[in-house]
């Protein structure tokens, strides 16, 4: 990995523990971080719907792949499984509710604390195996949950799909855009904070030593399967409460959505934004849902021209993440926020160069 | 006990099972020689059997000439991957190869639906179809074909790893690349070789599949039924390969088998080589004939 140029502004020499572990690296990075979210609160009051609908879903996928970048990122195991764990937040919240009257933001925690037990007894494997072998269980694990989700009818509703009963709170209904907007930024915030200061504490740092050099962690005095099994639990937490919020947005949950298919666009999420950091999940999440769109209308406007593109749509979008995904890995593994990191760095330090 | 379903299930197994273990060879090979996982090797397959099709039915050529087209494009489609997408993470961490190849087959699977359609489409009939009788069990000529024909590619495997200068070659680059480069095998010649290979064994169980059920994007599936055959095979092993593709045959049939009979709860046919991976995975990760490679986790 090449060296990440990180400057700091002028005498910040971080000359304590305390200093050197803080969030915000300055005043102005936690004064920007404070606005963004006050500016994400004041945006239904006047965004459109259709804006609102993807920031839903960016928020959404965002915790699942914030998810699955505390496991591939910052623990250097791999999942292939991770859209059966979302799918299983999915329908726990909704069996919750309907079959047990739950109400659906008290049943979204549930959901994410039922999926992080069924992740660790996933993630038992991990204990054992690494690498290849553990990507190929995990695979297996998809497969098996997949097919859980089309037979247990009582879980499930089996091929029929289940509903999924619309978010209220005191009465005051949060089904819509508009309102559920609130609900998923409440998850986005509170996970998007909670992984970050996850980093800064002994366990997040024991997950780190596991990536860089897990026989110097060892060695350390972390118990490495407690750990790994530890990190596919949050993994499976943040897949969880995803999934719950997805099932309530959509009020109906279907097996056929949780398939090999979004695990791995979930990987791309991760891959795309930058392994082993916390902004990249969100730019990459982004990236991979905007893409299609974008690559849609490129494609439709390109058939006003080329007749014979006409019925392509649809496939290039699909090309598309494929293509993403391998120009990336060949180009900028080290994802968007690498590429933003530079940006800033040049910015910050024009007219030189270093 | 329905003795004649059983047997005859597991006939079927057998004659699967064994293009199983060809596909499951070609995942081997590559992931012997070069360390990469090809998540894309059902992609390689079906894109085999498609160009076969193209050839016969939209340009009218001979089964022959069609075949040995589609021979040709996918070793070089092979190579072409290599050099472009595989090369360059050479030393990469084990996620970014297995993504790039996953990203890959999704690439495939798009450029396929697009060029080719969704539907299935058979060939025409390139060989007679009728069933057969063998010691009272019904066999269609085609599986008998299949059959007979991954016995061949296996021999060929065989003598190929076992006399020849390339296959002794590829043997010595799998076992320590520094060792074989500084013997004067080209390493980059092998890496390209085993795709090369891969790929055109690939095209032919692709094109027999073809010719057995129909060509369709949907025979990708067993890009992924290879992964419980190598490891119950062993990752690294040739023979383990053609095993484990076998057995995992054998198993679907006879849990659909058992399913049918006494289980009723279906779909156990797709399932049941994945609870099957798992616990091998846990038990013995390097499967039957895989080399142990013991590591302090």
């Amino acid at each position: 990995m090449s060296y990440v140029p990180y400057p700091r502004p002028c005498g910040d020499f971080r000359t304590s523990y305390a200093a050197d572990m803080t969030m915000f690296r300055t005043r102005g990075a936690m004064i920007m971080a404070c606005a963004g979210v006050a500016l994400l609160l004041a945006l239904p009051l006047f965004a459109s719907d259709y804006v609102l609908s993807q920031l839903i879903l960016i928020g959404i996928y965002g915790i699942a792949a914030l998810g699955l970048n505390v496991l591939v990122g910052f623990t250097g195991q791999i999942s292939l499984g991770h859209s059966a764990f979302f799918g299983f937040g999915a329908f726990a919240s909704a069996w919750l509710g309907t079959k047990h009257g739950v109400p659906p933001l008290i049943s979204i925690p549930i959901a994410g604390v039922m999926t992080t037990a069924l992740g660790m007894v996933f993630g038992i494997p991990a204990a054992r195996l690494k690498g290849l072998y553990l990507a190929i269980a995990t695979l297996a694990a998809q497969f098996i949950l997949e097919d859980f989700f089309a037979r247990a009818d009582w879980f499930t509703g089996g091929s029929s799909g289940a509903p999924a009963e619309q978010a209220s709170l005191f009465g005051i209904p949060l089904h819509t855009d508009r309102t559920y907007f609130y609900v998923v930024l409440f998850w986005f915030v509170l996970s998007y904070v909670g992984v970050a200061n996850l980093m800064r504490t002994r366990d997040g740092r024991a997950l780190i030593a596991v990536r860089d050099h897990y026989l110097s962690a060892e060695v350390m005095g972390i118990n490495l399967t407690r750990y790994r099994i530890l990190s596919f639990g949050i993994s499976s937490f943040f897949a969880g409460i995803g999934g719950a919020l997805y099932a309530h947005y959509l009020g109906f949950v279907s097996a056929e959505a949780f398939t090999i298919l979004l695990s791995i666009q979930f990987l791309a999420m991760v891959i795309i934004g930058g392994l082993g950091s916390v902004a990249s999940s969100v730019l990459g999440t982004a990236f991979v849902l905007l893409l299609p769109q974008v690559m849609q209308a490129g494609a439709s406007t390109l058939a006003d021209f080329l007749p014979a593109m006409q019925q392509g749509v649809a496939y290039i979008k699909e090309m598309s993440i494929g293509a993403a995904i391998m120009l990336f890995l060949i180009f900028e593994p080290e994802g968007l926020i690498h590429r933003w990191r530079l940006i800033r760095a040049s910015l910050k330090l024009y007219p030189f160069s270093y | 006990m329905n003795w004649d379903l059983l047997i005859q299930l597991l006939v079927n197994g057998l004659i699967v099972g064994m293009l199983y273990g060809v596909v499951a060879m070609c995942f081997t090979l590559i992931y012997k020689s070069t360390q990469v996982v090809n998540f894309a090797q059902g992609e390689f397959l079906v894109l085999g059997a498609w160009i076969c099709w193209y050839f016969i039915v939209k340009w009218q050529l001979p089964f022959v000439a069609a075949f040995a087209f589609a021979l040709v494009f996918t070793t070089l489609f092979g190579i072409l991957v290599q050099v472009v997408l595989l090369r360059p993470l050479v030393g990469e961490p084990i996620i970014s190869v297995i993504m790039v190849t996953i990203g890959l087959a999704i690439f495939m699977q798009a450029v396929m639906n697009w060029a080719f359609g969704n539907n299935a489409a058979r060939f025409p009939n390139v060989f007679s179809t009728e069933k057969i009788n063998i010691a009272g069990l019904n066999v269609e000529t085609a599986y008998l074909m299949s059959f007979v024909l991954s016995l061949v590619i296996m021999v060929v495997f065989f003598y190929f790893f076992r006399y020849s200068r390339y296959g002794l070659a590829m043997r010595a680059t799998a076992y320590s690349q520094q060792v074989a480069q500084s013997l004067g095998i080209s390493v980059k010649q092998v890496f390209a070789m085993a795709w090369a290979i891969s790929a055109l064994v690939s095209c032919v169980a692709g094109v027999v599949l073809g010719l057995v059920n129909a060509v369709s994007n949907s025979l990708a599936i067993i890009g992924i039924k290879v992964f419980p055959a190598v490891i119950v095979g062993g990752l690294d092993s040739i023979v383990g390969a053609v095993v484990g593709g076998v057995i995992i045959g054998l198993l679907e049939n006879f849990a659909e088998f058992i399913d049918g009979q006494y289980l009723h709860v279906g779909n156990m046919y797709t399932v049941a080589p994945f609870y099957v991976l798992i616990i091998i995975l846990m038990i013995r990760p390097y499967g039957l004939f895989g080399t142990e490679n013991i590591e302090r986790m």
